[in-house]
C-alpha cells in the first residue's frame, strides 16, 4: 500500500472520515453508582441487569486488543462496584490496552491503592468538582470531596506516582483553577478538566453550571497558560477565540474536532455502542457488542458511524469566519439543547446560538433514552432498588442528598 | 540527540497501527500518541532494525528523500517512538 505524500488532505480531514479502529474509547463498566452526581452523562445509580458478564467483558478487551485500540477510559457509573472490576482491569491491561479508569474513590482504600500502583498502563483519575466541600458536594452529593481526597491520599501513600485529578468547568468551580493545579501539583498529579456537557442528567443541570461567557474566556486563557493540564481536547469550541476580532494568535493544543464515531465511541455497560461519551441516545446508538461481528463491525459498518464520517455540513456556522477554529462546537451539547445539529454550539463564544435558545424552552430538548438514578437518597452499598450491588466493602458510610 | 549514523530501532514500549494515511504510534510510559503520515515512514522506522544505521535504513528504502526522513526521525526519537538500538 502506497500513499501519496504530495496532495493528501491535512490530517485532521482524513481523521474526519474515520479511522479503522478507534484510538481510545470510553467504557462504561457499570450504571450502578453509590453517587449521583446532578451532571452524571450517563445517569447513572442503580446496576442494569442486563451488563456484560466478566466473560462478556473479557471478549470485548480481546476485541480491542486485535483493533489495536491504544487504551480504554474506564468509567460508569461507579467502575470499582464491578466485583470483577481488577479482573478486566488485569485482563486488558496484560492484553495491551492500557487502561485509564475514572472514580469518585469512594472504593479506592489503600489495599486497591496498592493494587493500582503496581500495575503498569494504567492511570487513575479521581473526579472532584470543586475545590472545597461546599463546591463539589452541591454537585456531586454530600460527603464526596471527602472520599475523593482520602482517595488522593491512598494513591499518594501507595506510591502510585502521577495520578489524574479530573474537574468537570462550572460556573461554580472556574474561579478554583489555581488552588486546583496547586493541590495537584502537591500531590505530584496532574489536573485534567473537562467540559460540562447536557448529557445524562446533565440536561437538567446544565443551564445551572454552564460557563458563562466571561468564564470561557477565562478558561481559554487559563488552558493556554497552563499547558501541562489536560483537557481531553473537549474545549475544542473554545477555539473560536483565536479566530475573532481579539484573537491571541494561539490555539488549545491538541486535536480541533469532534471525534465521535470517527476517532472514538463508547461502549456502556449493556455493550451498546454509541458515537461517544455524550450521547447515549438511541439516535446515537449504532449496536451493541454481542451483535454479530462485535464490535468491529460495529465500529466499520453501522450506518449511524458511516453517517459520521461523511463530510457534515456547516449549516448556519458556514458564515462564520470562526468555523474552521471550532468546526461548531459539540454534536452532543447541541442536541441535548435541541439545537441543530449544524448550528452553532451552545456555548457559542460569539452567542450566536443565544436566539434559537432563547426560543427553547428550557428542559424541552430531547431526554436520555435510558435512566438508571436511584431515586432520592442513598447510602452507598444499601439502598438500590435495582437489586444488590455485589461484593462490595463500603469503607466510608455516605449519605447522598441530591441538591438542586 | 538523533544520529542518523547511529543505530535505532522501534521501540518495544509502543504500539504502531497501521492506518491509511501512515501509522499511530502509541507510547505506552509516556501516553503520547504520534501519528506517522506516510506509510513510507512506517516502512522506515519498521526496516531500521535491519540496518547498522538510520542512513543505511534510508539508503535502503529511499535515498533522494534522505532530508526529509532524517527529519521525522529525529522527531520520532524526540518523541520516544524510535530508540537507540
Amino acid at each position: 500500500m502506497t500513499t501519496p505524500t504530495v496532495g493528501t488532505p491535512p490530517l485532521v480531514e482524513q481523521l474526519k472520515r474515520g479511522l479503522d479502529a478507534p484510538i481510545c474509547l470510553t467504557w462504561e463498566l457499570t450504571y450502578a453508582c453509590n453517587l449521583a452526581c446532578v451532571h452524571c452523562l450517563s445517569s447513572s445509580g442503580r446496576r442494569d441487569p442486563d451488563e456484560l458478564s466478566t466473560a462478556e467483558a473479557k471478549s470485548v478487551v480481546d476485541q480491542l486488543a486485535a483493533l489495536q485500540v491504544f487504551y480504554v477510559n474506564l468509567g460508569g457509573g461507579e467502575p470499582m462496584l464491578r466485583k470483577d472490576f481488577f479482573e478486566i482491569v488485569e485482563y486488558s491491561v496484560a492484553s495491551n490496552v492500557g487502561v485509564k479508569f475514572s472514580t469518585n474513590g469512594t472504593y479506592l482504600d489503600a489495599d486497591a491503592a496498592r493494587r493500582l500502583a503496581s500495575m503498569s498502563y494504567l492511570d487513575v483519575q479521581i473526579s472532584l468538582d470543586g475545590m472545597d466541600a461546599a463546591t463539589n458536594d452541591a454537585v456531586r452529593g454530600d460527603g464526596s470531596w471527602a472520599v475523593a481526597r482520602r482517595a488522593m491520599d491512598n494513591l499518594a501513600a501507595a506510591d502510585f506516582g502521577e495520578f489524574k485529578i479530573s474537574i468537570v468547568c462550572t460556573r461554580h468551580n472556574v474561579d478554583q483553577l489555581d488552588e486546583y493545579k496547586a493541590m495537584a501539583d502537591d500531590y505530584g498529579a496532574q489536573l485534567r478538566i473537562t467540559r460540562l456537557r447536557p448529557s445524562g442528567r446533565g440536561v437538567d443541570s446544565y443551564h445551572d453550571l454552564r460557563l458563562t461567557n466571561p468564564q470561557q474566556r477565562q478558561v481559554f486563557d487559563w488552558i493556554l497558560a497552563h499547558p501541562g493540564v489536560l483537557t481531553g481536547d473537549s474545549f475544542f469550541h473554545l477555539n473560536a477565540l483565536n479566530a475573532g476580532p481579539d484573537a491571541t494568535g494561539e490555539s488549545l493544543p491538541g486535536m480541533n474536532m469532534c471525534g465521535a464515531g470517527r476517532i472514538v465511541c463508547l461502549i456502556d455497560p449493556i455493550g451498546d455502542v454509541y458515537a461517544c461519551p455524550f450521547v447515549i441516545h438511541d439516535e446515537f446508538l449504532a449496536g451493541n457488542v454481542r451483535d454479530e461481528g462485535g464490535f468491529a463491525t460495529v465500529w466499520r459498518e453501522s450506518t449511524l458511524f458511516t453517517e459520521l464520517r461523511q463530510p457534515q455540513s456547516a449549516g448556519a456556522c458556514a458564515s462564520c469566519g470562526s468555523f474552521d477554529a471550532c468546526q461548531g462546537g459539540c454534536m452532543a451539547t447541541k442536541f441535548f439543547t435541541g439545537l441543530p445539529l449544524d448550528g452553532p454550539d451552545p456555548d457559542c463564544v460569539y452567542g450566536h446560538a443565544d436566539d434559537a435558545l432563547a426560543t427553547i424552552d428550557l428542559g424541552s430538548g430531547p431526554r436520555p433514552s435510558q435512566d438508571h438514578s436511584r431515586p432520592g437518597a442513598t447510602i452507598p452499598g444499601v439502598a438500590f432498588t435495582g437489586g444488590a450491588i455485589p461484593g462490595v466493602a463500603v469503607p466510608v458510610p455516605v449519605t447522598l442528598i441530591r441538591k438542586p | 540527540m538523533f544520529d542518523p549514523n547511529g543505530a535505532y530501532r522501534l521501540s518495544p514500549r509502543v504500539g504502531l497501527r497501521p492506518e491509511p494515511f501512515g501509522a499511530l504510534a502509541y507510547h505506552f510510559d509516556t501516553r503520547r500518541l504520534v501519528f506517522l503520515k506516510s506509510t513510507d515512514l512506517v516502512d522506515l522506522v519498521e526496516s531500521l532494525d535491519d540496518h547498522p544505521s538510520a542512513t543505511a535504513a534510508i539508503e535502503a528504502l529511499a535515498p533522494r528523500r534522505r532530508r526529509s526522513f532524517e527529519t521525522a526521525l529525529a522527531s520520532l526519537f524526540d518523541s520516544g517512538v524510535v530508540e537507540a538500538a
